[in-house]
């Protein structure tokens, strides 16, 4: 794909789900065994031209997730090279035994995208939020899995997973006027993750629309004389050890903010490896706390959960105490 | 035409079938094996396997071949037995059934060099994968079928209907879903534990073709499958089956499900079937 200001500004303002539906169109155009199979969101997934051009190299399978994911498993058999998406409940935890068996227990490759993931969705309540599905998915061996910081980020994701031969699951986060946070091109490696900040007195690593947000806290933070790293965790599986490492060897504090309940996420992938590490510095765990809360607005909800740049502020300020 | 050849082949790899299976589920001694609901489809499997799938006896991997998928894989013994008499498994390694690290365990794990295409065990996704087979053949302008071999109790899983629906809107017509209607699930029969009520009429209402026929009538399977063939529409095979069938002591005798085969009842067994 053409990688320009104009068009990152443009993908940054219509967002990540109608970034991919577009990133979907022009790899239809290079990948000829690509299949694109959804259930009744082609709109919602930015699908809309992707269908109309496309129509061999699209299937919608209705309202149907756990049939979905066998469809998919059954080409992907025959050599297609599959993305399947929908909304990210129903793409990862309504079908989760599907995923289980036909991705990670028999190895078929698939892409599976999860749209609107995180709290975006908040005002349609937490049927519709999905901040449980890093966690579900992470237990299931042989997927990778990960979190775009950006509409950018997004496209470069996709590219990656059509191009792995690994199944992957691509979990997009945030809203229409997505913020910039890669403001022109560079290199995306699964697994590697991207320091965008350096500092010396404490490490925040981070996923999704929350690496913004966490770029916006550094800011902060370096007025009161705060020193951050902030790192952009885009892949939480495999998890990049040896940045987790680095940043332990140096930093005072290591802090995790996640969309994504405390439990299973980020913050627990890193902790899970920081365990093994000697000496290593206290971890703070940012994210929803293991609660369904009262839904609202994205903001409303990024607020109450303390995932704003301020609440991130604060928090870190009263661990440093 | 005379099919009476055809008919005493399969019969006779039918026999041989049970024999592997009485060999498998005594090897699995007390680890116990689901002996019923393989018994049942012995008929069905050896009639696809030994007649009427494209297949090649020496590369269980040629690409021309037709697919098989055991969405009950409960009944493996059935399936590692059919792949045995056609060659694809050693007489050796089925007796390595559910021991360490066996490649033939309780349920098929994928093993393209078996024969095995798919992995199965969990109800109620093999007729998923099967769409999706059947799509990818249809693009590659492949002219093979794809059989799918359900039990009666698996269609009490919501995701057998979301497939059901599915097939006949994609105008599958090289997908066979075949049912294995012996009228027992794991717990009891299918009227006590869940009443399916006619298969017939619930195939058959979501747009397949559906066919009912006995399924241990050799002759009435080619007959059957040979008058399916022409429909443009996915097909339904309800096939009317005895739980255990064959030896005189699991026959319709749900404590059959899953249960371990003694040295003595193995040596009646072997008896009965001459």
């Amino acid at each position: 794909m053409i990688i320009n200001e104009r068009n990152i500004k443009v993908w940054s303002t219509i967002g990540s789900r109608a970034t991919f539906g577009i990133a979907a169109l022009e790899l239809a155009k290079e990948v000829d065994n690509l299949m694109v199979l959804t259930c009744d969101v082609s709109t919602s997934a930015g699908l809309d031209r992707y269908r109309k051009i496309y129509p061999d190299k699209y299937l919608d399978l209705g309202i149907a997730e756990q049939n979905l994911i066998g469809v998919a498993a059954g080409l992907a058999s025959e050599g297609f090279n599959v993305i399947t998406t929908t909304f990210a409940p129903f793409q990862t935890i309504r079908c989760c035994e599907q995923i289980k068996v036909n991705i990670g227990y028999m190895k078929q490759k698939i892409c599976m995208v999860g749209i609107a993931s995180g709290l975006t969705l908040g005002n349609l309540g937490f049927t519709h939020c999905c901040i449980e599905d890093v966690g579900i998915l992470r237990t299931i061996p042989g997927i990778t899995i990960i979190s775009p910081s950006d509409s950018l980020e997004t496209v470069k994701a996709l590219e990656a997973a059509i191009k792995s031969d690994k199944s992957i699951y691509i979990r997009l986060t945030g809203s229409s006027n997505n913020p910039i946070v890669n403001d022109k091109d560079y290199t995306f490696e699964i697994g590697k993750s991207i320091k965008l900040r350096e500092g010396k007195d404490l490490t925040i690593f981070c996923a999704g629309a929350m690496v913004y947000n966490c770029l916006e806290a550094a800011k902060i933070l370096s007025e009161k004389n705060i020193s951050c790293s902030v790192v952009n965790m885009h892949t939480i599986k495999p998890i990049d050890k040896d940045a987790i490492k680095k940043a332990s060897e140096k930093s005072k504090l290591i802090v995790s903010v996640e969309e994504h309940n405390i439990i299973g996420g980020l913050g627990s992938a890193i902790a899970e490896y920081k365990a093994t590490l000697n000496n290593s510095p206290k971890q703070l765990i940012i994210g929803v706390d293991d609660i369904y809360s009262k839904g609202g607005s994205y903001k409303f909800l990024q607020e109450k959960h303390g995932l704003t740049p301020g609440k991130i502020v604060d928090n870190i300020l009263q661990n440093l105490k | 035409m005379d099919i009476s050849k055809d008919i005493e082949k399969i019969k006779n790899f039918s026999t041989e079938v049970k024999k592997n299976i009485l060999e498998m589920a005594f090897t699995a001694g007390a680890s116990s094996s689901h002996f019923g609901g393989a018994l049942s489809i012995v008929e069905i499997i050896s009639f696809l396997f030994s007649h009427k799938m494209k297949i090649k006896k020496n590369n269980p991997n040629w690409i021309d071949r037709d697919r098989f998928i055991l969405s009950k894989g409960h009944a493996c013994l059935a399936y590692y037995a059919a792949l045995c008499e056609v060659g694809y498994i050693t007489k050796e390694q089925i007796k390595t059934f559910e021991k360490d690290d066996s490649d033939l365990l309780g349920h098929p794990v994928i093993n393209r060099k078996l024969g095995i295409d798919f992995s199965n065990g969990s109800l109620g996704m093999g007729l998923s994968l099967g769409i999706g087979v059947a799509i990818a053949l249809k693009k590659n302008k492949k002219e093979n079928n794809i059989f799918v071999i359900l039990g009666d109790g698996e269609c009490n899983e919501g995701s057998v209907w979301e497939a059901a629906m599915a097939a006949p809107n994609l105008n599958l017509s090289n997908l066979y879903a075949i049912i294995d209607n012996n009228n027992f699930q794991q717990t009891g029969s299918n009227k006590e534990i869940m009443n399916t009520d006619s298969l017939y009429k619930k195939w058959s209402s979501f747009g397949w073709e559906t066919k009912e026929v006995d399924g241990h009538d050799i002759e009435k399977l080619c007959k059957i499958f040979e008058e399916s063939e022409q429909s443009p529409k996915p097909k339904a095979i309800i096939a009317k089956t005895i739980k255990g069938k064959g030896f005189s002591f699991s026959e319709n005798n749900n404590n059959w499900h899953h249960a371990v085969l003694s040295k003595t009842l193995y040596e009646q067994a072997k008896k009965e079937l001459i």
